[in-house]
């Protein structure tokens, strides 16, 4: 009579527990949300909605606008993933197809060593030594030979300063690349041998059993994992601001220092007097919530309508 | 149980024990600008060694300290950059130098060394309004005519974070150029027409390091330590001077303390034939009315110590300490302005 009693308490009491961290989670996601809007008010109150289409940022005259850090922070991302993906995808491929059976331990424990390091070590790597290599060797190239050319010559024009947009997107797709692959290594593992040497037997290519077999299997996790490094490479804070120049300026040019929201965030909120000045960041942080939210949106949406696709005829 | 009770009793008198014991240091904590850190550290240190009180400094910048003794969280708020009486009188702070230094433009121009460039308060605004923007610009070769200066792109270098010593820097060029005036003004963060920004003293130092070509502003110290090369500015009395101890000196000269209301006084661009034209002292503000009288004494006796001890460490940093009447005149605003919270002065 005892034991069960005991039990049934227990069970309560376990059940609620769970129920109450899982809330917490909610209330957590709830109360970040309105400390930022709440945080927004004033900025938002003095500048309306022109804050997010303003590139002014002027501490002394407070005039503030989202637009330089906004840009900087898409497009950082967007060169991440332009980089990262297909590289993270070409390493889980060689992991789970081809490479010899020797080396895939090793390669694994290397992605995820790093996956480990912390931002700020690629911050600084980036800094003293990637930056000044691409100062002189990579930026010169490509103001010569890619700066001319017609339409999006006037991208990849400016001083070879080595720090700039398009530093802060190769280092970011440095830190989105064990994430990603890792990922992706994980799920294309979990694929049934059954269905890939099936195609194997009636002829298919390696290549062709990956796009077509092992990929449309796995494309839930697959995405899964772009949108966990597009996450990361949308909100990394310090390696960006060592190498992105934090100039508020808006340029066409990846070459050109530019700034990203977190950075933004990271360099001024300590020093920011003043009330409008602090709201201007706590809007700039909301902005980015409604970014991260966005894409996980979109991914979600992607997914559904890869959903629907499947079990079509060809 | 009776065994459970002893020992939780124990426990708690051992506890009790060492808690007292360690109540009698009060450590006392301070934070705001990076220009004086190197100063307060060591006279941290030495302050340690001689009464066993910590001084914990953290250097966030100028405008992180005001925050942060707005919202008294430390003892002591550190900035470059002078509260008005107004502002003072809004929080209820008060506020007292402690050293002066200099700021200094920092370049990165191959085969010039230390002091070779010279450059006037004009000049240098041009640059940092895009106005200039190769190093063989007439009006820098007309200053420098034994230099080679070659046809590179100057790369402008600021702080990206809120600094006093961004505001004495950009101080001084309200004061030499109209246009800078106008257009950007000056303040601890301001919205600078060119350049890159990095984050600190060190970040600045760090650019203007890696990148060729590029001009930047650091505290002397910093420049100092790091070895990067100086340049020799042109005062108002049409003199070049290069930065350091003789020269900050002449410029603290002129510093009228008895004449400043809530010790506002800025030596940007003072008279002089060997002064330096971006000297600024650095101040401490504090709390009126104490809630921590003990807290509020350390503090004072810990400036005290540096005031009257520490002027040979600030020297050997290149700090001008004060002058003994200046330090009289401060001591004497701290008997009559810090009080406790039943009004009994703070500081006898």
């Amino acid at each position: 009579m005892k034991t069960r009693n005991l039990q049934a308490t227990l069970d309560v009491l376990f059940n609620n527990t769970t129920k109450l961290f899982a809330f917490l989670v909610f209330g957590t996601l709830f109360g970040i949300m309105v400390t930022l809007l709440v945080g927004s008010l004033p900025a938002l109150k003095a500048f309306g909605f022109h804050f997010f289409v303003s590139d002014a940022w002027n501490p002394v005259t407070i005039e503030f606008g989202a637009l330089v850090p906004i840009f900087g922070t898409l497009v950082t991302a967007v060169i991440a993933m332009l980089i990262g993906v297909p590289v993270s995808f070409g390493i889980a491929l060689f992991i789970t197809e081809m490479c010899p059976a020797w080396i895939k331990r090793p390669l694994g424990i290397a992605i995820e060593l790093l996956a480990g390091i912390p931002s700020i070590i690629y911050g600084m790597w980036g800094l003293f030594v990637f930056a000044p290599w691409f100062a002189d060797h990579l930026e010169p190239w490509i103001n010569t030979h890619m700066g001319g050319l017609p339409m999006i010559g006037s991208f990849f024009q400016g001083p070879p300063m080595g720090i700039g947009m398009l530093t802060a997107g190769f280092i970011l797709a440095i830190m989105v690349i064990p994430f990603i692959a890792s990922v992706m290594r994980d799920v294309f593992e979990v694929v049934p041998t059954l269905l890939k040497e099936s195609a194997y037997g009636l002829g298919a290519t390696t290549w062709e059993v990956v796009w077509n077999v092992v990929l449309p299997y796995t494309k839930i996790g697959v995405v899964g994992g772009i949108m966990l490094g597009l996450g990361r490479a949308l909100g990394e804070t310090m390696a960006v601001t060592f190498v992105i120049g934090n100039a508020h300026e808006l340029s066409m040019s990846l070459l050109m220092p530019g700034n990203t929201i977190s950075s933004a965030l990271a360099n001024e909120f300590t020093e920011a007097v003043g009330e409008v000045y602090t709201s201007s960041l706590i809007t700039l942080g909301m902005t980015l919530f409604v970014i991260t939210f966005i894409v996980l949106a979109l991914a979600k949406l992607l997914l559904i309508k890869l959903a629907t696709k499947e079990g079509k005829q060809s | 149980m009776r065994n459970f009770t002893r020992t939780l009793a124990g426990v708690i008198a051992a506890a009790g024990l060492a808690f007292s014991v360690t109540a009698h240091a009060v450590d006392i904590t301070g934070a705001g600008a990076t220009f004086p850190y190197p100063i307060y550290a060591k006279w941290a240190e030495a302050y340690n060694a001689k009464t066993g009180v910590k001084m914990n400094y953290q250097s966030i910048g100028s405008g992180g300290g005001i925050k942060q003794i707005q919202n008294k969280t430390v003892n002591f708020g550190a900035s470059d950059k002078p509260l008005t009486q107004a502002e003072l009188d809004k929080d209820g702070l008060m506020q007292f130098p402690t050293v002066v230094g200099g700021v200094v433009p920092v370049i990165n121009i191959e085969g010039v060394s230390s002091g070779k460039l010279r450059l006037s308060g004009e000049v240098l605004a041009n640059i940092f309004l895009k106005k200039i923007t190769q190093w063989d610009d007439a009006a820098i070769k007309a200053l420098n005519p034994g230099v080679a200066l070659p046809s590179a792109a100057i790369t402008v270098v600021h702080r990206s974070d809120g600094s006093g010593t961004t505001f004495v820097f950009v101080n001084y060029l309200s004061k030499v150029s109209e246009e800078w005036k106008t257009k950007v003004g000056a303040d601890t963060a301001v919205s600078w027409p060119v350049g890159v920004g990095g984050k600190g003293n060190e970040g600045v130092a760090s650019y203007v390091q890696r990148i060729k070509g590029a001009i930047g502003y650091v505290e002397f110290a910093y420049a100092k330590q790091n070895g990067l090369t100086y340049v020799a500015m042109q005062n108002k009395e049409g003199e070049f001077v290069k930065p350091g101890l003789p020269s900050f000196q002449a410029a603290a000269k002129y510093a009228e303390w008895d004449k400043a209301p809530g010790f506002y006084e800025i030596i940007t661009n003072e008279p002089g034939k060997e002064t330096w034209p971006i000297s600024s002292a650095t101040f401490i503000l504090m709390h009126k009315v104490q809630e921590n009288p003990a807290a509020g004494k350390e503090v004072l006796k810990f400036f005290n110590y540096g005031y009257t001890e520490g002027g040979k460490m600030a020297e050997s940093l290149d700090y001008v300490p004060l002058p003994d009447n200046v330090v009289k005149l401060i001591e004497s605003h701290w008997s009559t302005n810090m009080k406790g919270k039943d009004g009994s002065a703070v500081w006898q």
